[in-house]
């Protein structure tokens, strides 16, 4: 195995486990959120179609390539976007009318 | 490594530490906004930073820099648009179709990179086995998505579709999946194998989604957002990139656990519910008319005066409130009901909604407080002191036959709701929810129900709330 092999696969084992731990922590009022930013995160794929289109040569490649950038494009633009727009309704100033509701019981 | 591919690498190890941060502080209301701000900032640190490694090789066609600028452009308009046009109810369906998109680029990588080899040239290992399963995986995801995104927006139905023979068909593909990658990894690059393995890959993809059912699209929707993740790390490992392989890494374990919880809440097993063919003993429609002689009937007038004299009101939302779109309704009631010194909160089951979380969404997006929205353990801690519970539109979540032995549903953890004084149940009809079981809570002797749309039922109750309360 080459050292950049090992490297690789080192960094994919160790980012699993702080995906796990970091994940874990979050509350399930927050999932929908949380799932929709994860999925922005895997918008990082358009590095990889970025640097794959400047390679591309022919038909074929244009045609993959092309396919590949607009695909990740989607993904990274709508993903960032949608999150922010759930979470702004989550930080929404509380009106001053709702300090009674401090847990319910008494 | 050249000074330039130094800086790179080093704002990728940034651009990654962004994300970790970002996903960390989604953990509170508060931060989640700004972590999310912080995830972005890294994405645009690593493009661009791609930007200048693709600048310094210069190796760029003209042909090539065009499709890469008018994809780009097409995409962040595309993506932009539906991110700001989606209502919130209809959010399951475009975390999917991002899943979808996200793992299509994945396998387009991994494709792209394979075919470039010349036909015939020996293959590394470590080359060809992350290919193999970049393909796998997101073409899996790619049309399992595509065919989760249908059924979540009604586009497909949402029952478990089957048919005779599904299960040898299964067994067919996975077998040429086997094959194929086996072929394409273990010898000379032949791109024939690596179609065969895209095209089964695809075609199982849709074989495992749809014989699933709607009330467990949820799970599939998560168990692909891991895929998706898993398929960009297998991308990175191709064309040897640490920033896809951290960021899909992150995702793949946040899809995971977020799959294991939810099945976890349903009381299920991944595998159960990848098997599908849940629910498909439709009992629905047989028990719609019967209502038991021990269920009964209240008007929305009997509730106004229920909870205009109630101290604390506990709201148990399902799916049916947002099938209803009657959040507005439900949250107008609740901000009469605390201007008038009355507690309000919100039991909240981890499946409620569409997808993990989902029912918080709908809820904050009508200005419901953070802190009215009680998860199960802390809901089930209030039952006891609550005057009247409001079961709109959940089912299964709220039936006590879950503490029962030899149930479909038993050990699911539910919400105690049957543990408050009074409950009133606004539902169309005594149908059966999911699990196909009658709910024995209806038939409690604390329990009327209101046979209404949820809608409409609300607006009735406001306006008989409002009489009582002297407005």
């Amino acid at each position: 195995m080459s050292q950049e092999l090992y490297t690789n696969i080192a960094i994919f084992v160790l980012s699993i486990l702080v995906g796990f731990e970091v994940i874990s922590k979050i509350p399930a009022t927050l999932h929908t959120p949380m799932m929709s930013g994860a999925n922005a995160i895997h918008g990082v794929v358009v590095v990889g179609t970025i640097l794959i289109a400047l390679e591309a040569h022919s038909i074929l490649f244009y045609v993959i390539a092309f396919i590949a950038v607009f695909l990740a494009s989607v993904n990274v633009a709508g993903g960032y976007v949608v999150t922010d727009r759930m979470l702004t309704m989550f930080s929404k100033p509380k009106k001053s009318d709702d300090q009674s509701q401090d847990g319910g019981e008494k | 490594m050249s000074l330039l591919m130094t800086i790179v690498s080093l704002m990728y190890l940034i651009s990654a530490a962004c994300y970790v941060i970002g996903l960390h502080m989604m953990r509170t209301p508060k931060t989640a906004r700004n972590g999310n701000r912080v995830s972005a900032v890294g994405m645009i640190i690593a493009v661009i930073m791609t930007f200048l490694i693709a600048l310094h090789q210069n190796e760029a066609t003209m042909t090539g820099s065009l499709i890469l600028v008018v994809g780009l452009v097409l995409g962040l308009g595309y993506g932009t648009i539906r991110a700001r046009t989606v209502e919130m109810t209809d959010m399951p369906q475009l975390v999917s179709l991002f899943n979808a998109v996200g793992g299509g680029a994945a396998a387009a990588i991994g494709t792209f990179d394979y075919l470039s080899m010349a036909a015939g040239s020996h293959l590394h290992f470590a080359f060809s086995f992350p290919v193999a399963l970049d393909l796998v995986i997101g073409g899996i995801t790619f049309s399992g998505s595509l065919i989760a995104t249908g059924k979540l927006a009604g586009k497909i139905s949402g029952k478990p579709i089957t048919f005779p023979g599904a299960k040898l068909l299964n067994a067919v593909v996975v077998i040429v999946i086997l094959v194929s990658v086996v072929l394409t990894i273990g010898f000379a690059a032949n791109s024939w194998w690596l179609i065969l393995t895209l095209c089964a890959s695809l075609v199982f993809g849709i074989l495992m989604t749809i014989p699933i059912g709607g009330a467990d699209m949820p799970v599939v929707v998560s168990l692909l957002n891991a895929f998706t993740g898993l398929a960009v790390s297998m991308a990175g490992f191709v064309i040897d990139n640490q920033a896809l392989i951290i960021a899909g890494a992150l995702v793949g374990a946040a899809g995971t656990i977020l799959t294991l919880q939810m099945a976890a809440a349903m009381n299920r097993s991944v595998m159960n519910i990848i098997a599908g063919g849940f629910g498909t003993g439709d009992s629905n429609s047989a028990a719609a008319d019967d209502i038991p002689v021990n269920v009964k009937e209240t008007t929305a007038d009997d509730v106004g005066v229920q909870l205009a004299y109630a101290n604390n009101v506990m709201i148990v939302p399902g799916y049916g409130l947002a099938a209803a779109q009657a959040q507005h309704e439900v949250a107008e009631l609740a901000k009469l009901l605390t201007d008038h010194d009355i507690n309000v909160n919100y039991a909240i089951h981890p499946v409620a909604g569409r997808m993990p979380g989902h029912m918080n969404v709908l809820l904050a997006e009508v200005n419901v407080p953070y802190d009215q929205m009680k998860q199960l353990e802390e809901a089930n801690s209030m039952f006891e002191n609550t005057d009247v519970s409001l079961v709109i539109g959940a089912n299964d979540v709220t039936n006590p036959a879950a503490r029962r032995k030899g149930t479909a549903i038993t050990g699911m953890p539910i919400l105690d709701v049957d543990k408050s004084k009074s409950v009133v149940v606004i539902k169309r009809s005594m149908s059966t929810g999911y699990a196909g079981i009658q709910n024995e809570l209806f038939s409690d002797d604390k329990t009327h129900m209101l046979f209404s749309d949820a809608k409409k039922g609300i607006q009735e109750i406001i306006a008989s709330t409002k009489e009582y309360l002297d407005e």
